[in-house]
């Protein structure tokens, strides 16, 4: 039994191909180059995402599968995968580009930092592409380890290396009971393609899925819930953004929590899609815990790192009322809310990254005190975020959150979303906070004037975006639902 | 000239003038001040001008929505841009218009510092309020309504007293905490009706349970933009720490808000709901009407008597509109529109004085009358048509409203006319202790009267009043058609209503 190997079948593959083989490429650049390139490599690293990102928008047509026989195949490349893709390399590339100046000034700018962002961006992909158990398993670990590294990236530093650290260790604890999951599920049903456990649930959809299934399906919901920092599986988020260097939390905070969320969209939808009531449950528990923790545990915070990540976790709260929806319209929501988060996000951590006084980093919500009177511009981007993640109309944070909260409510899920609305006002409180600090206080030392052209550049885009979205909502309304549409071909036919 | 969008000009207008207002830049502080004053002024009379001429087109013959403007906004759902006007919202766009000129105006001397961010705030304000009483589809609504808080907020706590962070945070999070139950409420219409345009909805009829439970949500909202006893504390707060020119716009539009909202929504989309609620609305709005004016009695501090006599005085207004009886509506909505120009005076009557001796207190001040007689007159004035002498606008409404809850529950009118007679008392008295009395204060003694500019501030409200007072059918006329809609629709809705009760049984 011959089976000739035809490269057309790698075509669905082809952005994560092309952005590890120029990974590969960057890192031998980089190694033979006698001099430290962070600056080179980090165009270039930009330059190969924008490529596959353009690869990627090719793709999104129709679905299609690699590395298998069919639909059986460990990889998947539909429409959703492309819509979430395109999330990741922006809010990848963005933050790549945001960090080159700061790395420089810190000293801890060598030519690994891209390459190890790249392949981090290539596990994402591989994540939102998967399958199979088996390739989500390879994406998330080719992510998460080079996540790992970056979190301790300044190794000199302390707060790094022991976010580093903490991140590994919880990390491979929640890598290990996805494992445990899914070799559980593999024990009960006998496969691990997403699309044989589809066939087999939705076979049994008259009868109660046995106990070794559920159980296993709730280790890997737990295992995803980690990525996500959803509450109960949130503690290394405040440690770790707080940790970690800034470029490297900004990062954080954006690629990884789409593509994990897109994963975990994938597998609820996927070989999941006819459990619904069964792990409907979790999710709803854990977009609750997320937002109220959220909102209740930012309010205390000083710190404007811990306090994103507070926030970061509300926002996962948020983005999982959606899928709690189960729905269409619930995915919609999810897609609108994660590509409006992507740039309120990337804009704030530009406003993070140049919070520098006389040269000296600070990361106080306290210094913030007077930017409205020292620098008009960045205030006023940082105002219009702050309402806009505070979901105050007529900003763009208001429709994401309009989308999922619709979704919660077409579903049923009353108690669900006035309970989230409510959350959201507790929240409203801390990023006000941020607005009082800026306008209503006494300035204090102003910073430095940010000069570095790259950041500039994202927190206008990010300001625009939100302040514009509400006149222009289409394109990515109609795109969004494309997307969510193909996880539930039976809606769409 | 009707081919024009002129609902959309009127709204967006002012926002154009606070962008334009961003981009001057200058050396001097001053210069950029002067400037952004300007044209933040002629910017305001502009879309006051429109606005005027949105009321020559409008048809008062007509009670449907007129001036129609959609365009298609969120595709793949029924949200749409829809602005248009009836009979009752032509009304409160005329009033956002008029008073942000004169809030503009007044803010001279008394807004120093970041003036530029001063007007945009206020010019985005005039968009939003304009907007919102525009605004014919619900999440288009939605938006506005709660869009105002943004500017509100930084006014507040920028330009505010000494506890303006706590004001401002208090109006924020009260407002929001209604609004969004509101919201949840609005998605669950949605879902069950399928449309979000607002003259589609008024022709729907929700179940009955749905109902109860759409109508409370509304009325978290709108009782506490209102505001109604006893969510109403976020409202003395805000007022004593605004600016003059943000307490006037507070009072004369924000609280309006609430208002417009029972008539808008609650009552033509949940009417039987509206039945059921109306004596919670009834008790409220005696409690708020007696019960605040006693605590208005006892402040030291005019502002906060002020706030507190809006209070009572909204009370009136949900009185009358939830007695559903002509006069009760027409003269609830006249008495929003007097109010909205009385209470608008009354709190530049206390920024005259307080920019000039920087104290709220009415024990600092007494015989103002001797070193201030043209300030006395305009004070007085507006004293007495708070009060509702007749001959001034506040007593058409508040007679009205009385009049057409007599018909409905007599002692529901007996218990809001104590309200007036308490309005009265603690009306005159603070006339008295500012105005009349020895004039004992040293401080007091080189304090100069009204110059040119605050007289041009004060002479179209003082107009207004009087003309509404002296001729109120030139207001009442144009409401006619869209009230008898409302009352009549109403009473079809609970006609239809006990029918299937009825025949239920």
């Amino acid at each position: 039994m011959t089976q000739t190997f035809a490269f057309s079948s790698l075509v669905p593959a082809l952005p994560e191909l092309f952005l590890t083989v120029a990974a590969l490429a960057l890192l031998m650049l980089g190694v033979f180059r006698k001099e430290d390139g962070c600056r080179q490599s980090t165009l270039l690293a930009i330059i190969a995402m924008a490529i596959a990102l353009v690869l990627t928008s090719q793709l999104g047509g129709s679905v299609s599968y690699a590395f298998g026989g069919g639909e059986a195949g460990l990889f998947v490349m539909d429409g959703f995968g492309a819509f979430t893709k395109a999330m990741v390399l922006l809010g990848s590339a963005f933050t790549l580009g945001m960090s080159g100046t700061f790395l420089e000034r810190e000293k801890i700018g060598r030519f690994e930092y891209p390459v190890l962002v790249l392949f981090a961006t290539v596990g994402m992909m591989i994540m939102i592409s998967a399958n199979d158990f088996m390739s989500l398993y390879l994406g998330l670990e080719l992510q998460s380890l080079s996540l790992y590294v970056l979190a301790a990236y300044h190794r000199d530093n302390l707060k790094a290396t022991e976010a580093g650290v903490k991140y590994f260790v919880l990390g491979a604890l929640a890598s290990g009971m996805l494992l445990y999951g899914a070799s559980l599920l593999y024990g009960f049903v006998g496969t691990t393609s997403f699309d044989g456990l589809a066939k087999v649930f939705g076979a049994e959809h008259a009868v109660r899925p046995s106990l070794g299934v559920i159980i296993g399906m709730v280790f890997v919901l737990a295992g995803l819930a980690f990525k996500i920092s959803a509450v109960p599986f949130h503690m290394w988020a405040p440690d770790v953004y707080e940790g970690a260097p800034t470029p490297v939390t900004a990062f954080f905070a954006v690629a990884p929590k789409i593509a994990a969320l897109a994963l975990f969209t994938r597998v609820i939808t996927g070989p999941f899609g006819d459990l619904a009531g069964e792990w409907r449950q979790v999710v709803i528990f854990l977009a609750l815990a997320s937002m109220f923790l959220g909102a209740f545990a930012a309010i205390g915070q000083t710190n404007i790192k811990r306090l994103m990540a507070y926030s970061s976790i509300g926002h996962v709260g948020f983005a999982l009322v959606g899928i709690a929806a189960n729905s269409v319209l619930g995915i919609q929501g999810l897609l609108i809310y994660l590509a409006i988060y992507l740039f309120m996000n990337t804009g704030v951590f530009a406003i993070i990254l140049s919070m520098r006084q006389k040269g000296r980093l600070v990361e106080g919500i306290d210094d913030l005190a007077g930017l409205g009177k020292t620098h008009p511009a960045m205030a006023f981007v940082m105002m219009v975020l702050m309402f806009s993640m505070a979901g105050i109309p007529p900003l763009a944070g208001f429709w994401g959150k309009l989308y999922v909260f619709l979704a919660a409510v077409e579903s049923g899920l009353m108690a669900l979303a006035i309970l989230g609305v409510l959350s959201s006002v507790v929240s409203a409180y801390y990023y006000l906070r941020i607005i009082k600090v800026m306008y209503f206080d006494e300035a204090l030392e102003p910073f430095d004037r940010q000069t570095d052209r790259p950041m500039r550049l994202v927190m206008g885009l990010s300001a625009l975006v939100v302040l514009v979205f509400t006149f222009i909502p289409g394109p990515l309304l109609v795109g969004a639902k494309a997307a969510a549409a193909v996880l539930f071909p039976a809606a769409a036919g | 000239m009707t081919d024009w969008p002129l609902l959309t000009i009127t709204t967006f207008l002012p926002l154009v003038g606070a962008l334009f207002i961003l981009t001057i830049r200058h050396d001097k502080a001053e210069v950029v001040a002067r400037n952004a004053r300007n044209v933040a002024l002629l910017t305001s009379l502009a879309t006051f001008v429109v606005s005027l001429a949105v009321y020559g087109a409008f048809d008062p013959k007509i009670a449907d929505f007129q001036l129609k403007e959609t365009v298609a906004w969120f595709p793949g759902t029924t949200i749409a841009y829809t602005m248009g006007v009836d009979g009752i919202s032509v009304w409160f766009v005329l009033l956002s218009t008029f008073l942000t000129p004169i809030c503009i105006l007044s803010s001279v001397g008394a807004v120093e510092s970041r003036v530029k961010e001063y007007m945009v705030a206020f010019l985005v304000l005039e968009t939003m309020m304009v907007g919102m009483f525009a605004a014919l589809d619900l999440v288009l609504f939605y938006v506005f309504f709660e869009g105002v808080l943004i500017p509100m907020f930084i006014i507040i706590g920028v330009w505010g007293g000494q506890r303006r962070v706590y004001a401002a945070f208090k109006l924020f999070l009260y407002t929001l905490a209604g609004s969004v139950l509101m919201l949840v409420a609005m998605l669950a219409m949605y879902i069950e009706a399928h449309t979000t345009d607002i003259p589609t909805l008024m022709g729907h009829s929700f179940p009955q349970a749905m109902q109860v439970w759409l109508w409370l949500a509304f009325f978290a909202s709108f009782a506490v933009k209102v505001p109604m006893w006893p969510v109403h504390t976020w409202l003395p707060d805000a007022h004593v720490e605004a600016p003059t020119a943000g307490s006037v716009i507070l009072a004369g539009v924000l609280l309006k808000m609430g208002a417009y909202g029972f008539i808008r929504f609650s009552i033509p989309m949940f009417p039987e709901a509206s039945v059921t609620f109306t004596p919670l609305i009834y008790t409220l709005s005696i409690v708020a009407v007696v019960y605040t004016s006693l605590v208005a009695l006892v402040q030291e501090d005019m502002k906060k008597l002020i706030a507190y006599s809006s209070i009572a005085h909204m009370g009136f207004v949900t009185i009358g509109i939830f007695s559903m009886t002509t006069q009760g509506v027409e003269g609830a909505l006249f008495q929003m529109l007097s109010h909205g120009v009385v209470s608008g005076a009354l709190f530049l009557c206390v920024g005259v004085v307080y920019d000039r001796m920087h104290t709220r207190e009415i024990t600092r001040y007494g015989g103002l009358v001797e070193r201030m007689p043209k300030y006395a007159v305009v004070f007085m004035l507006m004293t007495m048509a708070s009060v509702g002498l007749p001959g001034t606008s506040g007593f058409v409404g508040e007679f009205l409203v009385l009049l057409g809850a007599f018909q409905v529950n007599t002692w529901v009118s007996a218990f809001a006319a104590t309200g007036m007679v308490l309005g009265a008392a603690y009306m005159l008295l603070l006339y008295r202790r500012v105005v009349f009395g020895r004039m004992v204060r040293e401080d007091l003694k080189t304090i100069v009267d009204m110059s040119p500019r605050e007289l041009a501030v004060f002479a179209p409200l003082i107009v207004v009043v009087i003309w509404m007072g002296i001729y109120p059918p030139t207001f009442l006329d144009p409401m006619h058609a869209s009230v008898a809609k409302l009352i009549d629709n109403y009473g079809l809705a609970r006609a239809a209503a006990d029918a299937l009760t009825l025949a239920a049984r």
